[in-house]
This record gives C-alpha cells, sequence and structure tokens, in this order.
C-alpha cells in the first residue's frame, strides 16, 4: 500500500513541494534509465567491480604476487583459471588485485579533473573581463595538446610510477570541464536570483562558491562518468608503456604488455587483462550512454 | 585512444551578421582579414603555449641534460663549460627564447639515444606515422560517414543498432589489446597477413625514398613486390586505426544528421516531392559537411596520437615508436621534438578545418 | 463539382508511453476553389492536419480517415513513391518561418528550380527562367541577385516570398500556409499576404490557411474553421465570424481587443474539458 502511494506520490502531475517536484523528476529519470537494460548491465557490471576490488583478499584464489616458475605459462585449467604469467603468478588473482588499481586511477583522475576543471572554468565566466581571457586561452591551449602524448611527456618528466600518470591523467583531463563549468557559469550568472543575493550583499567569493558552484556540479558529473571509460583506456595505455604502475603491481595495462612477447604462443597471459579492460570500460560507456538517455533523450535510439 | 573531445567547437567561428548582403565587398574584405588575424593570432598564441609547456616540461625533468651531454667521466671544468654553452646559467626567460630560436629554426637538439640531430629523425619516422594515420582516417571516413547517415535516416533500424554496438565496442576497447589480438589471430593463425614492422626484410630500403610513403613510393618505382609486401603490413594496423575512427566519425556523423533531419528546411523538401535519399544526401548531408570536417579533422589527430600505442604494438618505425624509445632512454630532447611536432600537427589540423570552414559555409563567407 | 480537398474523419495518432495520444481526432471538411481558414491555438491540432494531408506524418506516428480525396482520388496512405509525385506537384505547403524552412547551404535559385525540374522535367536552363519568372511574380525587383543569393542573405519577407514562389512553381492545385506570416515583421505581413492571394486566386487554387490570428483569418478568408484539441468546433463564413455560436470560438474573439469596443479587461479564454468531446457544430 505505501510502497503504491509512495510512487503516486513520486509520480504526480501536481507536485506540491519542490521537494517533490525534485525527487518525482529523479524517479522519472531512474524509470527512463531502469528501461535501458544495457544501461543496467553497466551498472551491475560496475558494482561487481568494486565489489571485487573491496574483497579481493577475499576472493582471490592466490596471491597476486606468488612467483611459481614450475607453473609459469600455465594455460587456463581448473587450479588456474585464467593460466599463469611469465612468472608463473595466477592471472585471474592478479586481474581481482588489479581492479583496486584500476578504479583507484578512474577514481582519483575522476576526482581531480573536474575540480580543476570547476575552479577555473567557473572564476573564468563569473570574473569575465581580462581574467576569463587568460584563463580560457590557457585552456585552449591545453585543449590543443593531444592528451596522451602530453601525459606521456609529463610521466617522462616526473618519472614513471602510479602517482604521476594519475597526476598526468588528471593535468590532461581538465580543459574540457573548464569549458563545460565556463558555459554553465555564464548562464547562471545572468539569473535574477544571482541578482538578488548581489543586492543582499553577497561578495563575489560567496556568490561562487554558495551559488555558482552547486550548479555547475550536476553537469559535471554527468561528464566525468562519460569520460571514465576514456580515463580507463588512458591509464591502461600509460601502462601498457611500461609509464604507470610499476612492475610487480598488478596493474591491467602492464600485464598485457607482459604477455606481448609471448602473445603468438601463449595468447591468455595478455588477452586476459585486456579483457577485463574491455568490460569495465564497456560498463562505463553503457552507463554514461544510459544516463545521457535520461538527460538529453534526443539523441539515443527511440 | 581513439576518443577525441571535440576540441574545435564547429560553428563557434561565429555566424556573419544578419546585415550582410552580397555586394557589400568591402566590409566583407575587411571582415574576412580581421577574421583570419584573429586565426593567427590565436594560432601563434597556442604554439607558444605549447613550446612553453614542453620547456617548463624539459625544465622540471628530474634528469641532468649537462651530464647527459658530458657524460659521467667529466670533469668539473667540461662540465661547467657545457653548462655555459648550454645556456643554463642565464636567466630562465632567456633560455626560453634561445629555446624558441632554435625549435623555429628546426633545431630541436640531438637525439642521444640514436646520435642523430632529433629534427632528422623525426623526417625519417614522421612519414611512416603519416602513412599509417592517413590510410586509418580515410578507412574511417569511407565507412564512418555513409553508416553515421544511414544510422540516423533508419534511427532505430538495425543497421543503427549495428552502428550503435560497432561504436560502443570501439569506445571500450583498448586499441593496443586489439592490435595484439588481431596480430594473433591475421598474422599468428590464419597467416593473411604480414607481421610486426613495416615491410618484410628482403623489400627493407630497396625502395627508393620518395615520399616517405612506402605504398605510394613503391607505386611510383614501379615494384609491385615491396607494393603487395608493404600493403600486407599496413593493412592491419591501418585497418584498426581505421575502426576506431569510424567508431568515432559515424557516431558523430549520427548525432549531425539527427539534428539536421528534424529542421525545417528539410520538411520543405519533403514537401516538394523529393525522394528521400535526395532529401538525406542533397539536402541535410550538405548541411553537416562542415562540422563533419572538423570531426575528420579531430580523429585524424587523434590517431597520430592513438599510433603511439599501434607503433608499439607493430613495431611499426614512427614517431609514436620513437618518442616512447626516448622516453625509456631518458632521451628528453626526442620527447619533446616528438611531442612540439605531434602538437603542431593539432594546431596546423584545427587551422585547416577552421580555414575549411570558412570556405565551405555560405553563412561564413 | 468535387471538392479540390475533400476529408472525412481524418486522424493522427501517436503511440507515447501513456498510451496512444490523438492529435488530430475526426477532422472533416471540402475544400473548393476557395480561401479557407483553420484557426486554433497551438497544440489544437491544425498544422498536424495539414501535415497528414500531405502524408508528411513521419512514423511511430499514424494516421487515419474515413476519406482523404484529392480532387477525387484517394491520397490517404499512398505508397511513398506515389504520394512524392502528388506532392510539390499538386498539393503543396508553406511553413512559417523561412530562416528555419529553406536550406541554408543551398542558393534560393538552385531550390526554387529543384521542385520544378523534378515534376516537370525540364532541362536546367528552363527550370532557371521559370525560377526567375516565379520570383518576379512574387514582385522580387532583382530576381537575378536574388536568384544567386542564400538564405541568411534575404530578409523575412523576402524569404518567405521565395518560399511561395519555390511552392508555386510547379503549379499545384492546394495550397497549404501553415502560419505563413506570423514570423514575419508586421509591416511586411500584408503585402506577403496580398502577393499570395493574388497568385492563389489568378491560379483559381484551393488554399487552407492555417493561423493562430483570428482577425487575419476573418479578413483573409472565406470560410473559416475553429479547431480545439484536434477537432474542428465550428465552421463558418469568414463575415459571420461575429455570429460564432460555439463558447469557444466566441471566448476566442472576446480575449482579443477592439478598438471599437473597448473594454476595461480582456476576457480570459475559459475552456471545458467536455469541448474535447462535443459534436462538432456547422458539419453534419
Amino acid at each position: 500500500m505505501t510502497e503504491m502511494t509512495t510512487r503516486a506520490w513520486l509520480l504526480s502531475d501536481a507536485p506540491q513541494t519542490r521537494r517533490q517536484a525534485r525527487l518525482g523528476a529523479l524517479y522519472q529519470g531512474w524509470l527512463t534509465f531502469r528501461a535501458n537494460r544495457l544501461a543496467m548491465v553497466g551498472l551491475a557490471i560496475l558494482v561487481l567491480l568494486v565489489l571485487v576490488a573491496a574483497f579481493a583478499p577475499w576472493i582471490a584464489p592466490q596471491n597476486p604476487f606468488a612467483q611459481d616458475l614450475a607453473q609459469r605459462l600455465q594455460p587456463p585449467s581448473a587450479s588456474h583459471w585464467l593460466g599463469t604469467d611469465a612468472l608463473g603468478r595466477d592471472i585471474l588473482s592478479r586481474l581481482i588485485h588489479g581492479s583496486r588499481v584500476t578504479l583507484f586511477i578512474v577514481g582519483t583522475v575522476a576526482l581531480i579533473a573536474p575540480v580543476i576543471g570547476l575552479f577555473v572554468g567557473t572564476v573564468a565566466g563569473f570574473a569575465g573581463g581580462w581574467v576569463d581571457q587568460v584563463l580560457m586561452r590557457i585552456t585552449d591551449i591545453f585543449l590543443a595538446f593531444p592528451k596522451l602524448i602530453l601525459a606521456l611527456a609529463f610521466v617522462a618528466a616526473l618519472g614513471p610510477g602510479i602517482g604521476n600518470a594519475v597526476l598526468a591523467l588528471a593535468v590532461t583531463s581538465w580543459p574540457p570541464y573548464a569549458r563545460l563549468a565556463r558555459a554553465e557559469t555564464l548562464t547562471i550568472r545572468r539569473a535574477d536570483y544571482i541578482a538578488a543575493a548581489r543586492l543582499q550583499g553577497a561578495g563575489p567569493l560567496r556568490l561562487l562558491i554558495g551559488h555558482v558552484w552547486p550548479l555547475c556540479v550536476s553537469s559535471l558529473i554527468v561528464r566525468a562518468a562519460l569520460d571514465m571509460a576514456g580515463i580507463i583506456l588512458s591509464a591502461a595505455g600509460l601502462g601498457f608503456l611500461g609509464l604507470g604502475a610499476q612492475p610487480p603491481m598488478p596493474e591491467w595495462g602492464a600485464m598485457i604488455s607482459d604477455g606481448r612477447s609471448y602473445i603468438l604462443d601463449f595468447w591468455w597471459v595478455a588477452a586476459m587483462p585486456g579483457l577485463a579492460i574491455f568490460v569495465v570500460s564497456l560498463a562505463f560507456n553503457l552507463l554514461g550512454d544510459g544516463l545521457r538517455d535520461v538527460l538529453d533523450p534526443k539523441e539515443g535510439p527511440r | 585512444m581513439a576518443q577525441p573531445d571535440i576540441l574545435g567547437q564547429p560553428g563557434q567561428g561565429g555566424p556573419v551578421p544578419a546585415g550582410h548582403r552580397p555586394g557589400a565587398g568591402g566590409a566583407r574584405l575587411r571582415r574576412r582579414l580581421r577574421s583570419l588575424g584573429g586565426i593567427l593570432l590565436s594560432l601563434a598564441l597556442t604554439l607558444l603555449g605549447l613550446l612553453l609547456v614542453t620547456f617548463v616540461i624539459g625544465r622540471i625533468m628530474p634528469i641532468d641534460p649537462v651530464l647527459k651531454v658530458v657524460g659521467e667521466r667529466a670533469t668539473q671544468a667540461q662540465y661547467d663549460a657545457a653548462y655555459q654553452v648550454m645556456g643554463l646559467d642565464k636567466p630562465i626567460w632567456q633560455q626560453f627564447l634561445r629555446y624558441m630560436a632554435e625549435v623555429l629554426r628546426g633545431d630541436f637538439g640531438r637525439s642521444i639515444s640514436t646520435g642523430h640531430a632529433v629534427a632528422q629523425d623525426l623526417l625519417r619516422v614522421f612519414p611512416a606515422t603519416l602513412e599509417l594515420a592517413m590510410l586509418g582516417t580515410l578507412i574511417g571516413v569511407c565507412v564512418g560517414v555513409p553508416l553515421g547517415v544511414i544510422a540516423a535516416a533508419r534511427r532505430g533500424g538495425w543497421l543503427d543498432q549495428i552502428a550503435r554496438v560497432v561504436a560502443l565496442v570501439g569506445y571500450s576497447m583498448p586499441i593496443f589489446w586489439l592490435g595484439l589480438m588481431g596480430l594473433l589471430l591475421f598474422y599468428g593463425i590464419l597467416g593473411w597477413v604480414g607481421g610486426p614492422g613495416r615491410q618484410g626484410i628482403i623489400h627493407d630500403g630497396m625502395v627508393p625514398t620518395v615520399t616517405g610513403l612506402i605504398l605510394v613510393d613503391s607505386l611510383m618505382a614501379g615494384d609491385w613486390a615491396a607494393f603487395r609486401d608493404a600493403f600486407s603490413h599496413i593493412v592491419l594496423p591501418a585497418s584498426l586505426l581505421g575502426y576506431f575512427s569510424l567508431a568515432y566519425i559515424s557516431r558523430m556523423t549520427r548525432s549531425f544528421m539527427l539534428e539536421q533531419l528534424s529542421a525545417e528546411y528539410v520538411v520543405t523538401a519533403r514537401v516538394k516531392g523529393l525522394s528521400e535519399r535526395r532529401v538525406i544526401w542533397t539536402h541535410a548531408f550538405r548541411n553537416i559537411l562542415v562540422p563533419l570536417i572538423t570531426v575528420i579533422a579531430l580523429s585524424f589527430g587523434s590517431l597520430l596520437e592513438g599510433s603511439v600505442l599501434t607503433e608499439i604494438v607493430f613495431s611499426w618505425p614512427g614517431i609514436g615508436q620513437y618518442i616512447t624509445k626516448a622516453l625509456l632512454a631518458g632521451d628528453m630532447n626526442a620527447v619533446l621534438g616528438g611531442t612540439v611536432v605531434i602538437g603542431t600537427c593539432f594546431v596546423a589540423l584545427n587551422l585547416l578545418s577552421d580555414i575549411l570552414y570558412r570556405l565551405l559555409d555560405p553563412r561564413a563567407r | 463539382m468535387t471538392p479540390l480537398l475533400s476529408v472525412q474523419n481524418l486522424r493522427v495518432g501517436f503511440p507515447t508511453r501513456s498510451g496512444l495520444f490523438q492529435a488530430v481526432r475526426g477532422v472533416s471538411f471540402d475544400l473548393g476553389r476557395e480561401r479557407l481558414g483553420v484557426v486554433g491555438e497551438s497544440g489544437s491540432g491544425k498544422s498536424m492536419t495539414g501535415r497528414a494531408i500531405l502524408g508528411l506524418v513521419r512514423p511511430p506516428g499514424r494516421v487515419t480517415a474515413d476519406r482523404l480525396d484529392l480532387d477525387g482520388e484517394p491520397i490517404l496512405n499512398l505508397p511513398e513513391s506515389r504520394m512524392r509525385r502528388l506532392r510539390g506537384a499538386r498539393i503543396s505547403m508553406v511553413m512559417q518561418d523561412p530562416k528555419f524552412s529553406l536550406n541554408p547551404v543551398m542558393t534560393v535559385g538552385r531550390q526554387i528550380a529543384e521542385g520544378y525540374r523534378l515534376h516537370t522535367g525540364t532541362s536546367r536552363a528552363q527550370a532557371r527562367a521559370k525560377a526567375l519568372e516565379m520570383l518576379a511574380a512574387v514582385q522580387i525587383h532583382d530576381p537575378e541577385r536574388v536568384f544567386d543569393a542564400y538564405p541568411h542573405e534575404v530578409s523575412g519577407g523576402m524569404g518567405q516570398r521565395v518560399m511561395i514562389a519555390m511552392m508555386l512553381a510547379p503549379d499545384p492545385q492546394v495550397l497549404i500556409a501553415d502560419e505563413p506570416t506570423s514570423a514575419l515583421d508586421v509591416s511586411v505581413r500584408n503585402e506577403v499576404l496580398r502577393i499570395l492571394d493574388r497568385l492563389v486566386s489568378a491560379r483559381g487554387m484551393g488554399l487552407i490557411f492555417i493561423s493562430h490570428d483570428l482577425n487575419l483569418v476573418a479578413q483573409f478568408c472565406d470560410r473559416v474553421l475553429i479547431m480545439y484539441a484536434g477537432r474542428v468546433v465550428e465552421e463558418l463564413p469568414a463575415r459571420d465570424l461575429h455570429a460564432a455560436k460555439h463558447p469557444y470560438t466566441q471566448g476566442l474573439l472576446d480575449s482579443l481587443p477592439r478598438l471599437d469596443r473597448p473594454v476595461e479587461r480582456l476576457a480570459t479564454l475559459q475552456r471545458q474539458a467536455g469541448w474535447r468531446d462535443a459534436p462538432e457544430e456547422g458539419t453534419p
């Protein structure tokens, strides 16, 4: 009974309060999203990934670092479901532990880049004038760079390693967020309630933090969700080139690189981590597509 | 990595003011010159920024450039002399000016791993990358554009679904992994294509270099065997890059077309009794040509970039492999030189699409 | 004499998540060589009626009717290839805003000549001559220059005249004008209307004039249909409009300011749910 009334309350044509309207809109969005089966698959995969990462030590059948040279390059079997690598380590266990590395990289980059972008974009949009000109010119310069090459050069300068890889990816991926945040700010800036707050004596900093930022955040989050797959691929690329996580850390891109020399005879060493990367970034893409369909129904199929 | 951001906001060049009438020649010329000046200025600023960033990267790196030149066993006097010759005792802005002047002269310094001038190395490796990226883009355009147009015209149909899956997989696949799997299948198991590298051993260096593009050079030399060999080597990596390019191009084409197909002038065209094919290709498609060119330019740029990973997988002697090898050897001159060259290509591509936009869109003329 | 266009119980529906949405619900009328006004608020189904007649409702939208005849021939749900031969050649449409309804990257002349060539199969030179002739007919003084202009280079009023020239070039029998002057400046509206009127009368065409502007329709048309929520609520001669019986029509009239009968406060249009289903007045 309550179930029904909650639903009716959410789907009401004539919401009584702003909160009801907002929750109702969210619920409508969720219904649209749920109807998209592929997006739900993506969501399920990602929930699974988070669980696997959280419980990695308990799930992994073996120690991901334990070498067993007698067991090297074993094909998939009952004792090693996905086979073993050149040092006899269990690939499945390494993949399971590697999910933590992947989530760490994606999470950190997806946290840093939008924050830099938010800061640069809103300040540029809100201040206007020469501040805007200078900040946007810098943004354009970074946008004009090939992202991966710039990340490569950064890692080269800072030295390889997972922290520097994250930093390089964040430094190269903030400009689109800055553009987005600036565009949002420009529309918000002209809104009447900003003028009202200004009349009440709110200073620019207060306006920026209290009124502009909260409104920019939601669109930046959506954009970040859409970017996740790209970040995973870039991170794996850096790992593949030997510039990301250093051995023996079980990073998926680096694992592919390890398997590269044996590709023709021992295909599973490189194939398995690649499949993992593919599945996870596919899941992010499916999720992002679903989110976009909710927010911008024009693009998707009917 | 074939996931470029849409950097060049199509249409940002700005529509022409409404009062614009044909015949207002003088004003139009002045305006065009001014917009050209604007483009050149922003181009110069971007290139300056590019050099500044590479300069900063070159300075913050933990490798001592002097030591790399004089070697570990140099005396303090030798070291100091080299330090001065390299201008490292000067203020930092003077060092930057010097760096800028060198780059403008095409002098990127000497590569410590190959022993040649970096510029000379780049000239040698760049055509290999260019050949790969051009062929990839060609595939991407020839397949991606029609696929995107048809997907939009038959929205929700089976071809639209296929196009969607193709793009999704393309966006999600690590390019280097797909390359490895391709090598395993088509070279290792089926033996349909040539293996890693650009040419087989017997043909290596046999064709005189004219353009640096082996496919073209071997045709010019009339060496069919060399052409076939080069083709069998390039076909896999180029198809791979082409796949990523077509995933992106078809998606953007579809989205542009959907926007145009819902426009009123499309209804007008249908009211006139035009066939659907004519409505789509003569009316709607002509309207997306301009943004499409930007997308193709972007995609070409991202293939230059994506070639870094692809070249490693296929041992392709291009700029990507050059940069990566230099990176691992701590050969900073080579890394920064390569970065500047690829960055300049990006800027040039943006400029090119900007110019084409102005030439092709009647509203911008 | 058979009417040029005969419509009986026309319905247009779109499936939505909450069931079938009926945009047009049983519209009937006959059109002779006259100017028929169709009036209603936005969303009343008047534009959709026009598009349904032209066979321009795209799937998943569905069109049904007891009768939809053009000059005695049924044209309802004809195969697309046969419909294409009628569209533009025998029945045509002028839309609201030339800024959007002309293709921005094609010259005006090419757009005019295109449809004409398609339906008459004439040579390029003949089509060009015809296009220039049509531009002159819509009182464009410098046809040669406008022929080579792009749509953004002509003004709104001129754009709409180009549109009229384009749609009338193949000599259709019926023209549907969907709010042809709403996007134009008031100063050029009358001129465009005059041109449209002259061409339509001279060629003995039937005109369906869709508008939300009751005054304009009263002046310009012979007969008026009032539409509400997808159906015709009243049909009457334009000169008898002031004697309208249906409360909705009266409400529309009362909500317009009048110089000869000033009121303190204009009436707000009252709508009743019952009108959606009430039998139409004035139609058998």
